[in-house]
Parts: C-alpha cells; sequence; structure tokens
C-alpha cells in the first residue's frame, strides 16, 4: 500500500497544481486576502490519498493561513475546495473536523484544565451523553462512555502519555503537548490529519518518536499534511512536497525533486528568513 | 454591643431565604462563567424575567401561580436566545457588554410609565404569591433555635428556596460529569480547540446560555415570592456583581462554589451591617463620618473591596485549587 | 448547501430578534383587558407599605378622599398591608398620615404622601405604592422620576422640537466621545474593559463640585475648578495604572479577572462617593439659568454651546495628538499589535501610563462638562459607562476614532427617542441600538473583521 501510493505519485509530474491520480482534497481558486494583501492565492492544489504531504515555505508564506481555511478556521475571500467529495466552502469549522479532516495547530491548545485522559475522552465521535438532555440519563451513555475510556488508554499507551493519565493538560510540557494533540486527533478516527508544525519545540528524542508515529499513520492508510520548518524531517518524511511562497504554489513534486528546484530554493534564500512583513500579520 | 444580635443576624442572613435566592442566580452563573467560560454579566436580566414572568402573569393577566413559574421560565429561554444568537459567535468581550446592557435596558423598559400597564412600572407588582403561601404547612409562629428564628412564612419560602439550591446543584453535578459537561468545559479551555474535534462549538454554549439563565430566573422567581413585591429597581446591575463575587468567593467552577459563596457572603454582609449599625447607634463611629443611611452604602462599597481584594490574592475562591488557577491562561 | 443553511439560519435568527422587539413595543402600551374582566367584585384600593429597608411598616394611616370628601381609611396590619374599599369606580386621593410614619422614612419625594387623581376602573381592586426613603434621599420630586412623555398637542412643531432633539443629542453624543475615547484607548493598549472608568468620570465632577459649589469648599470659579479636576482626574488615572494596574499585569493576572477587579473597584469608588457626597444631586454653581440663543432652527443656551465646542474643540486635539506626535503614533502601534511594537523599541509600559494618565483626564473633563449640562450626582457615570461601552463597539472595540463616531450615535439616538418616546427611556434606546448592532454588523460600524485562528 505504501509502495502504491509512493508509486502512483511517482508518475505525476513535478510542477504546480499537478493533478493526483487519487486526491482526497482539491482546491481550486483559493484566495484569502487581508487588507488588499493576498495571503493565500492557490490556483490549484491537489493532496494524494493515503500520502504524507510535507508543506514547506518561507515564514509568512500563507501556509497557517491555508490550513486555517481549508479546515474551516476561516473564510476565503474566493475560492472553493472539496474533501473526499465533499465541497468544504462555507462549512463550520466542526462539520469538516466531523467529515474526517481533522487539524492540530501550530501553538498546541491543550486543553489546560481537563486531564490528560479527558483530552482524549472529548474528542471521541458521535457521544451519547453530549446530548444536554441525554447527558441527565447516565445509562444512555455508560457503556459507550467506558469503550471510548479503553480506546483512550490504548492511544494513550501508544504514545507513551499513560503515566500522566490524571494529570492535567496544562502541567504538560511543550513536546508531551505535541504528542497529547496527535493522539487527540487521532481520537476522532479521522481520515485525514492536517498537522501545523508538528515538531515545533519539541526535543530531538520525543521528535523521532513522533516521526515515527506519523510514517506508520501513514502506513495504516491515513492522509496526513504537514507544515513543517525542518528540512531534514520534510526530507525523511513526506512522500509529496507542496513549495508555497507570498501566497502561491510555487512548487511541488517529491522530496528529492524540490530539494533542487530553483524556484524553492528562491523563495528560501532570494529572501530573508525571518522578514517581519509578513502577510499574516495584517497592520 | 450586642455581639449575640449581630451573630444571630449574620446567621439569619446566610440561610435565610434571600441567600437562597442568590445562591440559585449563582449556580446559574457557575455554568456561564464558572465551566463555560462566557463572560455573562446580565444574570440579573434573567432574574428580572423570570420575577416578572410571575408577577405579571399572576397580577395582571389572572393566571395561577404555578403558570406564572411556567411563563419566568419561557421568558428566561427567549432572552438567552435574543442575547445569544448574536454575541456567542463573537469575542466574550461582545458577550459581556451585550448582557450588561441588555439588563438595564429591561429594567429601564419594565420600569418605564409606558410599561405601567403590565409592570406597574416604578411601582412594581405585589401579591402574586398568595397561592404558594397558602400551602405552606406550618401552622403560624416563630421556628428556631435560640435567637435565630423564622416565621412560619419565612421558614415555607426557605424550604422552597434551599428546596430548589439543593435540586439545581444535583442536576449542575450531572451535567458537568457527563459528556455534555466534559465539551463545556473544553469549551473555556479553547473553543478552537473543541471545533477542531467536531464539537458545535455556538450550540453547546447557547445551551449553556440557556441552563444558566432559567436557574437564574428561579433566583428572581423565589427573591419576589419573598417579597410577594417586584420591583425593577431591586433588579440593578449591582445585583449581577454581587452574584459574582459570591460565585468568585465560594469558587467559580466547583459543584458546591455558589452554595458556600452565598450563605459566606450573606453572613459576612449582614454582619458587618449589623455591626456597623450597632456602632452608629452605639456612637463609636460619629453620625457626621458615616449616619445610618449611609451604612447602606458601605454594605456595597465593602461588598466591591471585598471582590476586588479577592480576585487580587484568591480568584480560585474558597474551594478553588491554586494549581488550577495558575493553568488558567486567559 | 451548507452555507445557505447558516445564512438563513442567521436571518431567522435576525427575524426573532426584530420580532421580539416589535412584540415588546407591542405589549408594552396595551392595557390588560384581561385582568379587568377577570375580577367582579367591588371596587377597591390598597397596598403594602415598606420601609427603606423593604421591611412593612404597621400602623400607618390611609385615607381616601374624592373632591376632599372621605371616602374611607385604613391603617397597615403587621405586613404593613392595607385596603380600603370604594363606593364606584372614578378618580381619588389617596394619601398617608406623614405624622404616622417611623422617623427612619419619608416619602421618596417631597409631597410623595399624596397621590392624586388615582383612577380606578370598573371592578378594580388598584395596588398603590408609597416609596419610602430615607430621610436624606428625598428628592425634590420635580426630577426625571416617572416622567411621562410631553403632550404632544400644544407647543413647539415638531420640526422645531426635531431640531432640539438633534442639537442635544450631539451634545450628549460629545460628552459621551470625550469619555469613551480613553476607555477605548485603555482598552485598545491594554485589553482592559476598564469598569472603573465611570467612577473616573464621576470623581471629576465631584472634584470640580467640591471645588466649586460645595459648602465646605473654597468656592472658585467653574473654569478653573474645572482645570484641577482635570487635573485630578489626570493623577488619579495615573496613580491607577501604577498603583493597581500595573502590577496587577506584572503578576499575569488574566484579562477577565482583571476586567472583575475593575467591578469591584468601580462599586467601592461609586459608594465611596455615595458616601462622602450623598444621594442628592448638585449643580455648579455658575451659568445656570442662560437666555436661550437662536439660530436658525436651532436653539440653544450659551452654557450647552459652550459645552458643545469645547467638547469637539477636546476630541480633535485628541485626534491631532494620535495622528501627528510621537507619542501618539506610539498609542496606536502598542494598539495595533503590542509586541510588535515592543521588539520595535517603543517603551509599552510608558505610553500605557500616558494612556491612563490621558483617559483620566478627559474622563474628568466629560464629568464636569456632563454634570454642568445635567446635576452632579454619586451614579452619573456608571450611568454613562454602559453608553461608553455601546458607543465603543458601536464604532468598533479598540478603535478611538470609532469610539468617538459610535458616541455621536448613541447621544443622537437617546435625544431623537424623546420626540417619540418618554425620556425617562432614552438610554435604553441607546443601549438597545448596540444590540442591534451587534446583530447586524458585529464588527461596529469603523470596525474591520476579526480573524480566527
Amino acid at each position: 500500500m505504501v509502495d502504491e501510493s509512493t508509486a502512483t505519485l511517482s508518475n505525476v509530474a513535478a510542477e504546480p497544481g499537478a493533478s493526483k491520480p487519487d486526491p482526497i482534497l482539491a482546491a481550486d481558486g483559493v484566495r484569502r486576502s487581508f487588507g488588499g494583501l493576498n495571503a493565500v492565492d492557490v490556483d490549484h492544489l491537489e493532496l494524494q490519498r493515503g500520502a504524507i504531504t510535507a508543506l514547506i515555505g518561507p515564514n509568512g508564506a500563507g501556509k497557517t493561513t491555508l490550513f486555517n481555511v481549508l479546515t474551516g478556521f476561516d473564510r476565503p475571500s474566493a475560492g472553493n475546495w472539496s474533501f473526499a467529495g465533499t465541497e468544504l466552502r462555507g462549512m463550520a469549522a466542526h462539520r469538516v473536523a466531523r467529515l474526517g479532516m481533522v487539524r492540530t495547530f501550530q501553538l498546541t491548545k491543550a486543553l489546560a484544565r481537563l486531564t490528560v485522559l479527558e483530552n482524549l475522552q472529548l474528542a471521541a465521535t458521535n457521544q451519547r451523553g453530549e446530548g444536554m438532555f441525554a447527558s441527565l440519563v447516565r445509562p444512555l451513555w455508560r457503556g459507550q462512555e467506558n469503550r471510548y475510556r479503553e480506546l483512550a488508554d490504548e492511544l494513550l499507551a501508544r504514545f507513551r502519555l499513560d503515566h500522566l493519565r490524571e494529570a492535567h493538560a496544562g502541567t504538560l510540557s511543550g513536546g508531551q503537548r505535541k504528542l497529547l494533540e496527535l493522539a487527540r486527533a487521532l481520537m476522532t478516527r479521522p481520515r485525514m490529519l492536517m498537522l501545523d508544525e508538528p515538531m515545533a519545540g519539541v526535543n530531538p528524542a520525543l521528535a523521532q518518536s513522533l516521526l515515527e508515529h506519523i510514517t506508520s499513520l501513514r502506513d495504516e492508510g491515513m492522509t496526513v499534511c504537514f507544515v513543517e520548518h525542518d528540512m531534514d524531517m520534510v526530507m525523511t518524511t513526506s512522500d509529496w512536497v507542496v513549495c508555497l511562497a507570498e501566497g502561491s504554489v510555487i512548487a511541488e513534486g517529491p522530496p528529492r525533486a524540490i530539494g533542487a528546484n530553483p524556484a524553492v530554493i528562491d523563495a528560501y534564500l532570494g529572501k530573508h528568513h525571518d522578514e517581519p512583513s509578513s502577510p499574516e500579520q495584517p497592520s | 454591643m450586642d455581639f449575640a444580635a449581630i451573630l444571630s443576624a449574620a446567621v439569619t442572613g446566610a440561610i435565610g431565604p434571600v441567600a437562597a435566592a442568590y445562591a440559585l442566580a449563582a449556580i446559574g452563573l457557575n455554568i456561564h462563567f464558572g465551566y463555560t467560560g462566557l463572560l455573562n454579566f446580565g444574570q440579573v436580566a434573567f432574574m428580572l424575567v423570570g420575577a416578572y414572568g410571575v408577577a405579571i402573569s399572576v397580577s395582571v393577566f389572572g393566571l395561577s401561580l404555578w403558570l406564572g413559574v411556567l411563563v419566568g421560565v419561557l421568558c428566561a429561554i427567549v432572552l438567552a436566545l435574543l442575547l445569544g444568537a448574536p454575541t456567542l459567535r463573537l469575542r466574550s468581550d461582545y458577550l459581556a457588554i451585550a448582557t450588561i446592557a441588555a439588563g438595564e435596558i429591561l429594567r429601564l423598559f419594565y420600569r418605564s410609565s409606558y410599561a405601567e400597564p403590565l409592570t406597574g412600572g416604578v411601582f412594581g407588582l405585589q401579591r402574586f404569591a398568595n397561592e404558594f403561601y397558602e400551602l405552606n404547612p406550618f401552622p403560624a409562629g416563630e421556628y428556631g433555635i435560640g435567637s435565630i428564628t423564622f416565621s412560619n412564612r419565612d421558614l415555607w419560602v426557605m424550604v422552597l428556596g434551599w428546596g430548589l439550591v439543593a435540586l439545581a446543584t444535583v442536576f449542575v453535578y450531572l451535567l458537568i460529569h457527563s459528556p455534555w459537561g466534559r465539551v463545556i468545559r473544553s469549551i473555556r479551555e479553547d473553543e478552537n480547540a473543541a471545533r477542531s474535534l467536531g464539537k458545535n462549538v455556538y450550540v453547546y454554549k447557547l445551551q449553556s446560555l440557556i441552563l444558566g439563565g432559567v436557574i437564574g430566573s428561579f433566583g428572581g422567581m423565589v427573591m419576589v415570592i419573598n417579597t410577594q413585591s417586584a420591583n425593577p429597581d431591586s433588579f440593578d446591575p449591582v445585583v449581577t456583581f454581587f452574584v459574582y463575587t459570591l460565585l468568585v468567593l465560594g469558587g467559580a467552577g466547583r459543584i458546591a462554589g455558589p452554595l458556600l459563596g452565598a450563605v459566606v457572603f450573606w453572613f459576612v454582609v449582614v454582619f458587618f451591617d449589623a455591626l456597623l449599625r450597632q456602632a452608629i447607634a452605639a456612637g463609636y463611629i460619629s453620625s457626621d463620618i458615616i449616619g445610618a443611611p449611609q451604612a447602606g452604602a458601605v454594605r456595597f462599597a465593602l461588598v466591591g473591596l471585598g471582590l476586588l481584594l479577592l480576585m487580587v490574592f484568591r480568584p480560585q475562591g474558597i474551594l478553588g485549587r491554586k494549581e488550577e488557577m495558575v493553568l488558567n491562561g486567559r | 448547501m451548507d452555507s445557505g443553511r447558516s445564512g438563513s439560519r442567521r436571518l431567522a435568527i435576525r427575524l426573532l430578534l426584530l420580532l421580539a422587539i416589535g412584540l415588546l413595543s407591542a405589549i408594552l402600551p396595551a392595557t390588560s383587558a384581561a385582568a379587568q374582566d377577570s375580577e367582579q367584585n367591588t371596587e377597591s384600593v390598597g397596598g403594602t407599605i415598606r420601609g427603606p429597608d423593604t421591611e412593612p411598616i404597621p400602623d400607618i394611616q390611609v385615607m381616601v378622599t374624592k373632591n376632599g370628601a372621605p371616602i374611607g381609611e385604613d391603617t397597615t396590619d403587621a405586613e404593613g398591608t392595607w385596603e380600603i374599599p370604594l363606593p364606584e369606580p372614578g378618580s381619588y386621593d389617596v394619601a398617608i398620615d406623614p405624622d404616622s410614619l417611623p422617623d427612619s422614612a419619608v416619602p421618596r419625594e417631597q409631597g410623595g404622601e399624596r397621590l392624586t387623581d388615582v383612577q380606578i376602573t370598573p371592578g378594580q381592586q388598584r395596588i398603590v405604592i408609597f416609596p419610602l426613603v430615607n430621610p436624606n434621599e428625598q428628592s425634590d420630586g420635580d426630577e426625571q422620576q416617572g416622567s411621562t412623555p410631553t403632550p404632544q398637542q400644544t407647543g413647539p412643531s415638531f420640526g422645531q422640537r426635531f431640531a432640539d432633539a438633534l442639537l442635544s443629542g450631539i451634545e450628549y453624543g460629545s460628552v459621551i466621545a470625550i469619555c469613551a475615547v480613553g476607555l477605548s484607548l485603555i482598552f485598545g493598549t491594554t485589553k482592559l474593559i476598564n469598569f472603573a472608568h465611570g467612577e473616573l468620570v464621576t470623581i471629576g465632577a465631584m472634584v470640580a463640585f467640591f471645588l466649586n459649589a460645595a459648602a465646605a469648599g473654597p468656592g472658585i470659579q467653574l473654569i478653573f475648578a474645572a482645570i484641577l479636576a482635570v487635573v485630578a482626574g489626570a493623577l488619579l488615572g495615573g496613580l491607577l495604572e501604577r498603583g493597581l494596574w500595573r502590577p496587577l499585569r506584572h503578576r499575569g493576572t488574566g484579562r477577565i479577572n482583571l476586567f472583575i477587579i475593575s467591578i469591584g473597584l468601580s462599586l467601592l469608588l461609586r459608594h465611596v462617593i455615595l458616601i462622602i457626597h450623598g444621594s442628592r444631586p448638585g449643580s455648579y454653581t455658575d451659568y445656570n439659568i442662560q437666555e436661550q440663543l437662536e439660530f436658525g432652527p436651532f436653539s440653544a443656551a450659551p452654557r450647552d454651546l459652550s459645552i458643545l465646542a469645547i467638547a469637539l474643540l477636546t476630541l480633535v486635539g485628541v485626534a491631532t495628538m494620535l495622528q501627528r506626535t510621537r507619542i501618539g503614533t506610539a498609542i496606536r502601534a502598542v494598539s495595533d499589535d503590542r509586541d510588535l511594537a515592543e521588539t520595535s523599541g517603543i517603551d509599552v509600559s510608558r505610553v500605557v501610563l500616558t494612556v491612563w494618565i490621558l483617559g483620566g483626564g478627559l474622563a474628568a473633563l466629560g464629568g464636569v462638562l456632563f454634570g454642568l449640562a445635567e446635576v452632579v450626582a454619586w451614579d452619573m457615570g456608571f450611568k454613562l459607562l454602559l453608553l461608553m461601552f455601546a458607543a465603543i463597539i458601536l464604532g468598533g472595540l479598540g478603535s478611538a476614532y470609532g469610539a468617538m463616531v459610535g458616541s455621536f450615535a448613541v447621544g443622537i439616538v437617546a435625544h431623537l427617542s424623546t420626540l417619540w418616546f418618554p425620556v425617562e427611556l432614552q438610554n435604553a434606546w441607546a443601549l438597545l441600538v448596540l444590540i442591534v448592532v451587534l446583530l447586524v454588523r458585529p464588527q461596529g460600524i469603523l470596525g474591520r473583521k476579526e480573524r480566527v485562528g
């Protein structure tokens, strides 16, 4: 299966907007402008099902804004996109998540005063006890709650967070929070994970285990798209790389090809990496 | 000075019908502020519509008291929808300002001469709870221990008030210790995280606003059934601040916080009130500085000071845990 | 499809609200026919008399007369209630005997012990109330209390009244604007919703009142008293920032906790003012009685024109400062993005201190002008506070210019409403505008749409 997805991608032209054999996400003409500046301006983009796609680009390239738009956390100025055949334009964020496209955040959003276990339990879908009236009648949801607790415990063990089960999420270290957020996203049984800088601020040991988690997820058939700055990670983990600069896709292709792409090198070296005039901070 | 009298006045205040009414309002606010993180600064508006729902139904339309209670609850639901629908998608500041404005709008409309045929204007409405008092099972007389006594009438109102408090507390306990409560608390922590996990945050906030508002409206009903008089000016914005003070005092986001807060708050307030009045009467405090009429204002000033010091030095209240306050990034 | 649904839901919500507003205004004037039909007993009048502490008072004598002739009398029982049967529907006078009142209670207004022309409809058992207050809280009875809409049949033409209301609205708005700009700047730079801003207004007015008109004060001419009041307000603003807010921010106190602390501060200051000043409103000694000047359709006293001129000049001054000076630019930069401003070398804590000093001074000036236009009272600032909030949201949270625009809208709506509705409701209409704006254009008149995530 792994070989299949990488093999199919090997026949795809390494050019912006290239069409994929089995896209799970397809975007057309998605634009988001802030006060005249186009933070995102993507003509066409497809993401292959079952593959790991890395989204790279210099600071302010619009990666996070694109994430926000695609997952319903921001409204685009124009454009259409679909996920697994469903048109998403105008859909509220929680409905996008229920369709199976689940995101994490650049700055982790651990629910500080909930325990680690509760963080995971919260993420389970279709909970009967989440109805206002049903919540008062415990027998209606006790069985389901127990099943989800077992599932959560399995995930905690897999991510080696089980010893922190009853700790408040707010007491976790930055790396542990990243792990928790990933585990929490998985608890929703997503079809596709959108990870916004999953490695930022994570110590090398934890980063290695996060990486392994991500690749093993892909091996189980999950689609993953992540934003990352660390080129080593991009090169070793991803099946396909999309490079954004000034809101547009300037290049895409397999990792090795993208490293040598002149447009990418230009985008990274032609501009200062830490240029403050990022369009993500509208003045 | 008669400290025994001061103390028994304070205890009477702490367990009396007024404390029960405030406890109910605070239980509602606890759902909003303590568990969902909603900044509702118009809890008094829910109390007002509940109180007047009863008063108008009975006094003006001649309905039964129990039907009036239903009307009061419906009014609270409508108010929650009206306030929540436009503001719950916006930043929390907007809800804070919209709710406090709504409270004042309602008070001003209810007290206006324009609304007098319905609300009695500045005079309010009286004697609408006879049906309730006719059911009083306690024979006439005084009940109590030592100098802490209540009339059979007060006792009956206390049974109603604290009975409702107990019911509401159990209700909130069940709600919060359920998956619904987990979603609500996750919204308090970070609503975008909840959204990213597929929770319809807007609907949950609206549900929370309605539930807390309805419980608050019961607080208003107990308040006016106790006095048999609904007057718009007893629903001043300051009432909301009192409710906040006692909620924070007891511990916001704790099940027993509102209950403990109401008892302790009214004990302290009545204690200082009685102490001050006795001190003035006994001449310890010159009436040139603070006369009997100003004693009421001193109560409000002290509550303000108490709220300020509480939030600065012990924002988690009596029942809260310090470490949770540290985690509270807001 | 989904966007269509959420769109139609929003529309439904708006309709619901409009419907509710409509219902509110339709229901209010309607008299209750139901109640009159339900009772077939004979007419009577009654009530419960309660003292300022809301405790019922027994043994008070109540009398009913018609055209001077006694009809009946009663004495309140232990629960404070009384009831007097009446022979027929009509108009009666009801009075309590002031001598039977305890010393601690007097009617809320002078002359309030007698209610004249109480209308009794057939079958009605009417309840009347004698509001009682502590002796020093009695008012003269000529204030806004229970005022009714001005009769429309006589007096100046509608156009004339419209012009008058518009002018007063602009004046009111300009006073709100002076106070609201400071509140908005404080919010912009510190993200604190300063609930105690109303008290800065009251204190400004009170300082000037003490210097100008209080019996114990020096009796300084109002203009000098006002200048001193502004200085005092600015000092108080700076003091609050240095002594309270900055230390709290350094302790890492959360934004919402700070907001609640400001509520506590507001309660404390307001009631300390009440204890010191008392509840009786006061007026400055200067510029009280003036000839009206006519300008085309407008007529105004020189006092009101001066208030308007001072307010407008101040607003222009503040705008110029924000736009043209270094500190003004720094204030705008901090409001835009505090962290960015800090990294680009702006001394944020100095900027915040400046904003507090400015806000305190402006609030004090607003208080003096408001006190001059109306009266100086212990809760004047608190009444203004909600209007300031409305103005700030109307103009777009955190924008100083938005706050100005919003203030004028609030002031004008408040005064124009008096053309059709009772004066006592003018602030309610202004606040209602706030709710409607939240519904239609939540980012405010001048605000930007916010970004999520």
